[in-house]
């Protein structure tokens, strides 16, 4: 009877552990697959930006005819790209071709005092940021979850539910790795 | 990452279970002391009573009270778009799931701060003076760091805490104002009477012990917290310089003077706590670290903003200790490299630029003297001044007041024969004849001797 008793309380309190370690699991999961997501929002917002934008600098700087198509092609590239490589790919140039058209935008001191433009510079910046803090946040998560599948304990329930290695958003490419940045 | 508040959250039981230990034991005296011994029990349960009352009335009154008495209003995006865009950024940074809403305080002050029960509902306040002065680095850093006490559940302890250290008071208060009323039944109370003046020696004690000991434990840990934060503020921007720099202006307005609007009981919240005095204080009764400690920290990270960076820094600046991070996450963690400084916009930088090279140029014409420092500060150093030395005011460096000097060793009579200059640089450069007066030498100056217009005497300038 004894013997029984003390059996049971042993798989609860081990049932228990388990549980609590495949919780932890999929809580990580799904932060990392929520970080992975915010990403995508934030590329999102920077297509959302760019025509507002480009009418903007239009007003004042219509003659750049070259450049503002350069941005305008790129967007449409990166808003059709499939495909973590390929978008990647496509978001790099576009962070390029905005890079020279803020370049250029530098010549034009009227457009640099219009308060809408002013607001759009500031929209752009941050969107930039946040591209490159959602990317940080999905690493870290994804670091975190990576570390807890392969430590033991909780590697072993990582192995009875398919818990997999998630990948880390890293860019072949070493330039687009850092926080992109333009520069006004 | 979150980890590394694990060990945050237990030592935060930790030590709630020992303010609530204090508390109940205090209540339990009070009891035994009062009623007798059959009052012990009461007591400990009045404490407790009194503790979840207090609990119940500052978490249903929440943040607003404390938003409230600070005069801070909600804004929208409209209002302040740059310190919204950090504060949605740093939310994305770490991982906070719901971006906590942004409150302005009007004035001149520089300050920051966050509050809120829990991390869905909480808030960040920061002051117009702090958004005008910082750039976007600087304010990014800011509230990186305010974001890091929300993350790290500081703004929960704190609530706590001090709800509980305010009951030890509360209870401390009682204890000496019935004692000096005569306090209770005791005389009618017929037990012995050397355990009953037993008791009430204990009880006196604890009374006047207690919140001491309370206060003391709250605000160590509060202090911990901070150097926390700003691991976190590190690590969420990657660029540790932002927060120190920051860190710098606000705590150079700082102190009574400038800071008078903000209540006391608030001061512990604020990012650099508005009641202290200056830079370089800390004392056992003080709520943050100095800041000067804080920036020399966050400059110690060389190119880093890792945790382990930060851990690293710290045992380097302060020497003992550990700064609060979860021993797991520091061994599980690599360094982490930092980013570069985020370009600023130019116009401002342009106007800013141009208005001091005016101020520059007023200042020449009232004879201030001017001396670089490498920290980038230029000190003025007023006509009138007597020492021969100047400290910095923001790195504290010390300048030697530069001067003329006689060229003949032994000069017969002070007062007379020529005088010699160094000059130091090509370009703009002022310096203190012997007799007082300040003399400029402008860029285009090719002249070999200069005489002075007040005591008429010359003085010979040396190339750099």
């Amino acid at each position: 009877m004894i013997a029984i008793l003390v059996l049971l309380v042993l798989v609860v309190i081990i049932a228990g552990w388990v549980v609590g370690i495949y919780n932890g699991l999929v809580r990580l999961r799904n932060q990392s697959e929520n970080a992975w997501s915010q990403i995508d929002v934030q590329l999102r917002r920077r297509h959302d930006l760019i025509p507002n934008l480009v009418e903007t600098v239009k007003g004042y700087a219509g003659h750049e005819k070259e450049t503002l198509e350069n941005v305008i092609k790129a967007r449409a590239r990166a808003v059709e790209a499939s495909g973590v490589e390929n978008q990647a790919r496509a978001e790099m140039d576009l962070t390029g071709a905005l890079g020279r058209l803020m370049l250029v935008v530098e010549q034009y001191p009227d457009l640099k005092a219009n308060q809408n433009f002013l607001n759009l510079q500031e929209e752009l910046t941050s969107t930039e940021n946040r591209i490159g803090y959602s990317r940080q946040a999905y690493n870290d998560s994804v670091m975190q979850y990576n570390t807890r599948t392969q430590s033991f304990p909780s590697n072993i329930i990582a192995g009875m539910f398919q818990f997999i290695r998630r990948e880390f958003f890293e860019i072949k490419d070493s330039a687009a790795r850092e926080v992109p940045k333009v520069q006004f | 990452m979150w980890e590394a508040i694990r060990g945050n959250i237990r030592r935060s039981r930790l030590l709630i279970g020992l303010m609530g230990a204090i508390l109940v034991g205090q209540g339990a005296l009070i009891g035994l002391w009062l009623v007798g011994p059959e009052g012990g029990l009461v007591g400990a349960l009045g404490a407790v009573v009194l503790w979840l009352v207090m609990l119940a009335i500052v978490f249903l009154a929440g943040e607003q009270v404390v938003l409230f008495s600070a005069g801070a209003r909600q804004i929208t995006k409209q209002d302040a778009p740059r310190l919204w865009n950090c504060v949605e950024e740093m939310t994305i940074a770490s991982g906070l799931g719901k971006m906590p809403r942004v409150y302005v305080i009007d004035g001149f002050q520089k300050n920051a701060f966050a509050t809120g029960r829990k991390p869905e509902n909480a808030c960040v306040a920061v002051t117009s003076g702090l958004i005008r002065t910082l750039n976007r680095d600087e304010l990014q850093g800011v509230i990186a760091h305010e974001i890091g006490h929300i993350r790290n559940l500081d703004i929960r302890f704190l609530t706590l805490a001090s709800v509980t250290v305010g009951a030890i008071v509360l209870l401390s208060d009682m204890t000496r104002r019935s004692l000096w009323l005569g306090g209770g039944r005791r005389r009618s109370y017929k037990g012995g009477g050397q355990a009953q003046m037993a008791i009430l020696a204990v009880t006196l004690l604890v009374g006047i012990l207690a919140p001491i000991c309370a206060r003391i434990i709250y605000l160590a840990c509060s202090r911990k917290r901070e150097y926390l934060a700003d691991a976190s503020a590190a690590r969420f921007t990657r660029f540790p310089e932002g927060l120190a720099s920051a860190l710098e202006k606000i705590s150079l307005t700082t102190g009574a003077a400038v800071q008078a609007g903000v209540p006391r009981t608030l001061a512990p919240m604020f990012i650099v706590n508005p009641l202290q005095a200056r830079l370089g204080s800390q004392g056992m009764f003080s709520t943050h670290p100095s800041t000067r400690e804080r920036v020399r920290i966050l400059r110690a990270m060389g190119g880093n903003a890792g945790w382990v960076d930060y851990e690293r820094a710290f045992r380097r600046v302060v020497g003992k200790g550990k700064a609060c991070i979860d021993s797991v996450t520091i061994e599980s963690e690599k360094s982490v490299t930092a980013r570069l400084p985020t370009a600023e916009p130019e116009p401002r930088q342009e106007a800013l630029g141009r208005a001091r090279e005016v101020g520059d140029l007023l200042d020449r014409m009232v004879h201030l003297l001017l001396i670089p420092c490498p920290c980038g500060v230029r000190i003025k150093v007023p006509q009138g001044l007597k020492r021969d030395s100047i400290p910095c005011p923001r790195c504290g460096r010390d300048h030697e007041v530069p001067k003329a000097r006689s060229s003949a060793a032994g000069e017969s009579a002070p007062g007379t024969g020529p005088l010699r200059y160094r000059r130091r640089s090509e370009g703009w450069e002022s310096f203190r004849c012997a007799c007082g007066r300040t003399l400029q030498l402008s860029p285009g100056l090719r002249v070999n001797s200069i005489t002075c217009r007040k005591c008429r005497r010359t003085i010979e300038l040396t190339a750099a």
